[in-house]
């Protein structure tokens, strides 16, 4: 190892090296929620990689755009695959995010000493809704085009300057050649770059104060001669293989939906987006990708425009605020009280059933049950301060089980 | 592990939702698409090259990675299905000027490359066969799928004339009865052909999708006791 002598007297290798893996204690209670901070990883290297060779073949020209597209799906060696894989992957990414930002909620890893490792959490969260939006507008198909009209003009109602900034941020009076190339230098260059240093520093501030479990208990507490928490485990080799398994059962998944249903009846990859934008012709539905539909439910919720956005922002805004909000001494659900547990549930059904409305058409019934599911899900955060103080938690136990 | 499996659940749910949403009031009639049978993609690449291509281009579609795919040599593909083009390696455009499409049918001919993604291969199956004779039409003819289309019942002559009843039911004209059932092969044809044209690669991404699957359930009975023997002293 003589190599690795003179690189360490150089470079901390060894010491990042044992520091973030071999030497770096989790707990031993691991269960499946803890797949999908890995699997998060997995997917944002895949979809770099992918990306990469993407931007070999695609063309950033509302002249050329689409047709580049069909160029890498048939004439590209590979190019099907690449793109296939760039496509549900970032599906998969969301997927894979939404529940590992559950498995934060239910065993209350946001709170303290881990308010931070939330916070760089939330802010990968809105990197990440950036990077898919932009994205979404690049293969110029019917549904990029008006996907990102509709989105964009979102900003017409800030008061005073929304139109301006509407205008700004287009490039043009309506979605253009100049929106498609910004998108296209954000999507591809800017956002990874702040993606990529989110989530270096989201794992630095989790090693810093050392992972969350099941029990909700702090292992840290508790060490041996050594210094090493008792209830803790080496992450390599014990999470490293553990997490392997996890990878080969994800991408067993992922290659079904890849390989025999790539645009997942229209959910991954949309029909309209096989028909090139058009300006002059509004599709049926505008219908945003599946993981923006909670969000949008809650807009259409709101009869007023500018309610609506300030709702829709303020529906992500209050997750930021959810360390502050929990007033429990109890981190998981193992050991809370019945009222967060109603509270939790409740709010999972409306995020999934604003995830529903959001793909109907805002009429009659629909908008009234997305107001009913709004207004829980923002209860959810309001009145947390209120039952998470009163509510009758079970006594936690000194040591994981 | 049950949330998992709620959430594979709520996908499916939304995209049985979301197919119900994009067929609309008319209920289509359903095909097979089946890309390995060649004979039916070479009859279906006729049809397409003798009635489709002079006025819809396909152009982002070879002519030769078409007979690669359907078992055709470069000569063969010349000689029986490029009229028009001169080069094998061409992608399948058509001569027509859009401004003189415009002209003509009110609208420029949508290129077909990747319809059969867009409109969907039921649609495209009900709607070539969704032709009735319609006096009120410059064309004479109407379609129950699209109402008012622009394009002429341009196999008119492989269907022959159907009249649309009361009822809203299609009826062959006298004498025309076996015709329209083989005129529903032909389409089928077509379609499959459609489809074909509409991604080419899916042939190798079903080919190769199960040995990816097998490779990957492999690994899992290689990681799987890997992970075992790591954890046997944790307790």
């Amino acid at each position: 190892m003589r190599l690795l002598d003179w690189i360490d007297a150089r470079f901390p290798a060894s010491k990042l090296w044992n520091e973030h893996l071999a030497e770096y204690y989790a707990p031993k209670n691991f269960n499946f929620w803890y797949f999908f901070g890995s699997l998060a990883l997995v997917i944002l290297i895949l979809q770099i990689v992918t990306g990469i060779f993407l931007t070999m073949h695609y063309k950033p020209d509302t002249a050329l755009a689409f047709a580049s597209v069909e160029y890498i799906m048939r004439d590209v060696n590979w190019g099907w695959l690449i793109r296939y894989l760039h496509s549900t992957g970032a599906s998969a990414f969301f997927v894979v995010v939404y529940l590992h930002m559950f498995r934060g909620l239910l065993y209350g890893s946001y709170k303290r000493p881990r308010e931070l490792v939330w916070i760089f959490g939330m802010l990968i969260y809105v990197a990440l809704m950036a990077e898919a939006f932009m994205g979404y507008l690049l293969p110029w198909g019917q549904m990029s085009f008006w996907g990102a009209q509709v989105i964009i003009s979102l900003f017409g109602a800030i008061p005073y300057v929304g139109e301006g900034l509407a205008l700004w941020i287009r490039g043009d009076f309506v979605v253009a050649d100049a929106t498609l190339n910004r998108f296209f230098a954000f999507h591809v260059i800017a956002v990874p770059l702040v993606l990529l240093g989110l989530v270096v520093a989201h794992i630095i501030a989790l090693h810093e104060v050392g992972s969350n479990n099941p029990d909700g208990v702090e292992i840290k507490k508790l060490k041996n001669g050594q210094g090493i928490p008792v209830d803790g485990i080496a992450f390599h080799p014990y999470y490293s293989v553990k997490d392997l398994v996890g990878v080969i059962v994800f991408l067993f998944i992922f290659s079904i939906i890849l390989f025999y249903m790539p645009e997942m009846g229209g959910w991954f990859l949309e029909k309209d987006n096989f028909i090139p934008a058009d300006p002059l012709k509004t599709p049926e539905h505008i219908v945003p990708l599946w993981y923006f539909t909670p969000f949008y439910a809650i807009l259409r919720a709101v009869p007023d425009k500018l309610f609506g956005v300030l709702a829709m922002g303020g529906a992500i805004v209050v997750l930021f605020l959810l360390p502050w909000l929990d007033r429990s001494p109890v981190k998981s659900i193992r050991y809370r009280g019945p009222l967060f547990k109603t509270a939790l549930t409740l709010f999972t059904i409306s995020f999934f059933a604003l995830g529903y409305l959001g793909t109907q058409p805002a009429t009659g019934l629909y908008t009234l049950m997305a107001q009913i599911f709004s207004v829980i899900y923002f209860s959810f955060f309001l009145f947390m301060p209120f039952y998470t103080a009163i509510d009758k938690d079970k006594p936690v136990p000194d040591r994981v089980t | 592990m049950k949330l998992i499996v709620g959430f594979l659940l709520y996908l499916i749910a939304f995209t049985s939702s979301y197919s119900y949403a994009a067929s609309g009031k008319m209920q289509l009639d359903t095909i097979d698409i089946d890309l390995s049978d060649k004979a039916s993609l070479q009859r279906g690449a006729k049809i397409f090259m003798n009635y489709c291509l002079s006025c819809h281009s396909a152009a982002y579609m070879r002519y030769n990675r078409m007979g690669k795919d359907l078992g055709l040599s470069d000569a063969q593909v010349e000689e029986s299905l490029m009229f028009a083009s001169d080069k094998v390696g061409d992608t399948m455009t058509v001569a027509m000027r859009p401004k003189d499409a415009k002209k003509w049918f009110g609208v420029v001919p949508p290129d077909l490359s990747v319809i059969s993604r867009a409109r969907g291969t039921d649609w495209l199956y009900t709607y070539l066969r969704g032709y009735y004779l319609d006096t009120q039409k410059i064309l004479g003819t109407n379609n129950v799928v699209f109402k008012d289309v622009g394009m002429p019942h341009v196999l008119w002559q492989e269907q022959g004339y159907v009249r649309k009843d009361s009822n809203n039911q299609l009826h062959a004209l006298a004498g025309d009865e076996t015709t329209v059932s083989e005129y529903n092969i032909i389409v089928r044809d077509l379609v499959n052909f459609l489809a074909y044209i509409g991604e080419p690669s899916k042939i190798q991404r079903l080919a190769i999708g199960k040995w990816v699957l097998l490779y990957l359930a492999l690994f899992f009975f290689v990681a799987y006791p890997l992970k075992k023997a790591f954890w046997e002293d944790v307790h």
